[in-house]
């Protein structure tokens, strides 16, 4: 390989110095953290206790898989649907969709909350037409739906990205061959889209599982969450150290689940647009 | 005995965003035969099969299989199967797997899935090939596949979307004669898109020649050949001279300043036509036993053959001969009647046919050290 300039070496600088002080220094502070404590010595007690969090760490997977399990059968259709339109029809439908990304999550969520709550649009357009209240606001509902809303688009752009690279001719020769519309669908846009669905699992999955602002206004705090308890033991009772080891297991637990997600898309892994 | 129709196309029009791609089209294909659709890009060709495919609907006419009109029957339920261009494998499956796709979807049992892919891996030599990735495949076995994935539905017909236009020379000509094998011992009728004329008189038994989505000309390959009905089918398939001549009366037409016998009758008096001499046709004599004279202007070793460009009163013919004749040089020329053959006009004439900007095209195409080369060839 050839010998890299000056200029070159020189030009990676910026980046490197982002990667250590804004990537690398803070990975180590929080293992700093986790492993001491209060005074700075080093224990294991905090990564033991985690044990008392079983439960918010169980409720949390468990929400972000029914997240992105809805956000699949939500999504997938719709880019399919979606790539199957006129290209200028197309474009406009990703903008529709990407111009919510463009807005801040907390904003979107508290919009939800505004639409959603005892007092909001849907309850006081019920009232108006003389209907019971629902509540929906405090349920795990609201918390499932406010996971849905805020992380749909990024279910649906890698699939959708994956499925208009088909060419068109491998629908034409599975409905040569005897596949109806739907049956088209299952047996040649759906493995064929597979590193799309796998990166979009990917992407709905990571934030779902850490999220820490949905739960707590939509759930109306009854569901902490992994994030929520971070936020907690960081900014409320000013224990990082017991913070810091949740958010190490936590990024474990990400780890994990995303190089599993690897494993199975190995041929055409990344479709990741953002 | 007349051989059933398969498929009738009855006054087929097609147009995207007010082109016509086709006009007018009528045509039906009998069971067994072996159709080719020739033509330039864009004459209609691949239209007029994606419309037999079901993969488009005609804005007017009908589509008939087998008596039954089939217009809005969607692909999935016709009894014909495709062999797309670029072959359109699925990737994600390997080559046993493509070829029982359609078995696969048609719920057949799976050890007759079994048997039959066997065979038909067999019927196009890829035996052994059945746990192979589509993706480590070369184009002639990709092909093969493809071929195979329509056959083992044993479909009534089989379309054929320019199958062979991805691979190289040798290997077309061999998958040429596998095909026209395949079709003799399947007895499945094949309709095949192809804008190669070779091809097409090598493996057809009727060829219908299309252009400006219209049909030109329906016939075997030595009718099309030997008497093509306008100037543009004659300068298709093969080369030809195509001159501006007047039928002054049964058998005897002038032409090039001269009245040759001919064949050709049926003609009104000084009727004007066009007059197709094969390059092939042409015997070259002294100049004073010659019909016409002219001067060499080109010479061309084609291997088989020499390919000269003789200037006669300004019209460059084309002369496919065994005799070294030098640039420059005056020589005659004789023509036998048979090698006559009289058209009427049409709305191609005068725009094929003569070989005056061959030459111009062979020197801005071949390098100067080349041409240079070729005359030393030439001169041995």
């Amino acid at each position: 390989m050839r010998k890299k300039t000056f200029l070159e070496k020189a030009a990676a600088v910026p980046h490197i110095v982002w990667i250590v002080m804004f990537i690398a220094a803070p990975l180590l502070f929080v293992i700093y953290f986790a492993f001491t404590d209060a005074n700075g010595t080093f224990t294991f007690s905090n990564i033991l206790n985690l044990s008392n969090y079983g439960e918010i760490f169980l409720r949390s997977v468990l929400f972000a898989l029914v997240a992105t399990a809805v956000c699949l059968l939500l999504g997938y259709p719709l880019a399919y649907c979606m790539s199957r339109l006129k290209p200028s029809t197309q474009k406009a439908v990703v903008l529709l969709l990407m111009l919510p990304m463009w807005i801040s999550l907390l904003i979107r969520t508290y919009s939800l909350l505004a639409l959603l709550d005892n007092g909001g649009l849907l309850n006081s357009l019920l009232d108006k037409f003389n209907l019971p209240a629902v509540k929906i606001v405090g349920t795990r509902g609201a918390v499932i739906l406010g996971m849905v809303y805020d992380f749909l688009p990024y279910m649906v752009l890698p699939i959708y990205t994956s499925l208009s690279k088909l060419d068109i001719k491998y629908f034409e020769a599975a409905e040569d061959l005897g596949c109806s519309r739907i049956a088209t669908v299952f047996k040649v846009a759906l493995p064929l889209s597979k590193g799309g669905i796998i990166s979009g699992i990917t992407m709905v999955f990571v934030p779902s599982i850490s999220t820490f602002y949905i739960s707590q206004k939509l759930g109306g705090g009854r569901f902490d969450l992994i994030g929520d308890t971070i936020e907690r033991q960081f900014l409320m009772n000013n224990n990082k150290n017991v913070g810091a080891a949740i958010s190490l297991v936590m990024m474990i637990l990400i780890l994990i689940s995303v190089a599993v997600m690897n494993r199975f898309g190995d041929d055409d892994g990344g479709e990741i647009i953002v | 005995m007349e051989k059933t129709k398969v498929i009738d196309l009855k006054g087929i029009c097609k147009s995207y965003g007010g082109d016509v791609v086709l006009d007018n089209i009528d045509l039906y294909i009998r069971d067994k035969e072996f159709v080719t659709l020739l033509g330039p890009s864009g004459c209609g060709k691949t239209t007029t099969l994606r419309i037999i495919g079901g993969f488009e609907t005609p804005d007017k006419g009908d589509v008939f299989f087998d008596g039954v009109r089939i217009n809005d029957v969607p692909p999935y339920k016709r009894h014909v199967n495709t062999v797309f261009q670029r072959y359109a494998l699925f990737p994600h499956l390997n080559v046993f797997e493509n070829v029982a796709f359609g078995l696969r979807v048609a719920k057949v049992k799976n050890n007759e899935i079994v048997k039959r892919v066997k065979e038909t891996l067999e019927l196009v030599n890829l035996k052994g090939f059945e746990r192979r990735s589509v993706a480590t495949l070369s184009g002639g076995q990709q092909q093969r596949v493809a071929i195979a994935r329509a056959l083992v539905n044993n479909p009534k017909v089989l379309l054929l979307d320019e199958p062979l236009a991805a691979l190289d020379l040798k290997l077309r000509k061999d998958m040429q004669n596998e095909l026209k094998a395949l079709h003799d011992r399947t007895g499945i009728t094949f309709i095949y898109v192809t804008h190669d004329q070779e091809e097409a008189l090598s493996m057809s038994d009727t060829i219908v020649v299309m252009a400006n989505g219209k049909i030109q000309q329906i016939g075997t390959p030595t009718d099309i050949y030997n008497e093509p009905k306008n100037a543009f089918v004659a300068d298709f398939i093969g080369e030809s001279n195509i001159l501006d001549g007047v039928m002054i009366e049964d058998y005897r037409a002038k032409f090039a300043g001269f009245v040759f016998k001919c064949l050709d009758s049926g003609f009104e008096k000084n009727e004007p036509v066009d007059v197709v001499v094969r390059p092939e046709d042409v015997d070259i004599v002294p100049v004073d036993k010659g019909m016409l004279k002219g001067t060499v202007t080109s010479v061309t070793f084609k291997g088989v053959h020499w390919e000269i460009i003789v200037d006669i009163q300004n019209f460059k013919w084309m002369i496919q001969t065994t005799d070294y004749c030098a640039p420059g040089s005056e020589i005659g020329l004789y023509i036998e009647p048979d090698a006559i053959h009289v058209m009427k006009k049409s709305e191609f004439s005068g725009m094929f046919g003569d070989y005056s900007s061959y030459s111009e095209e062979f020197d801005t195409l071949s390098a100067p050290e080349e041409q240079e080369t070729a005359h030393e060839v030439a001169g041995e």
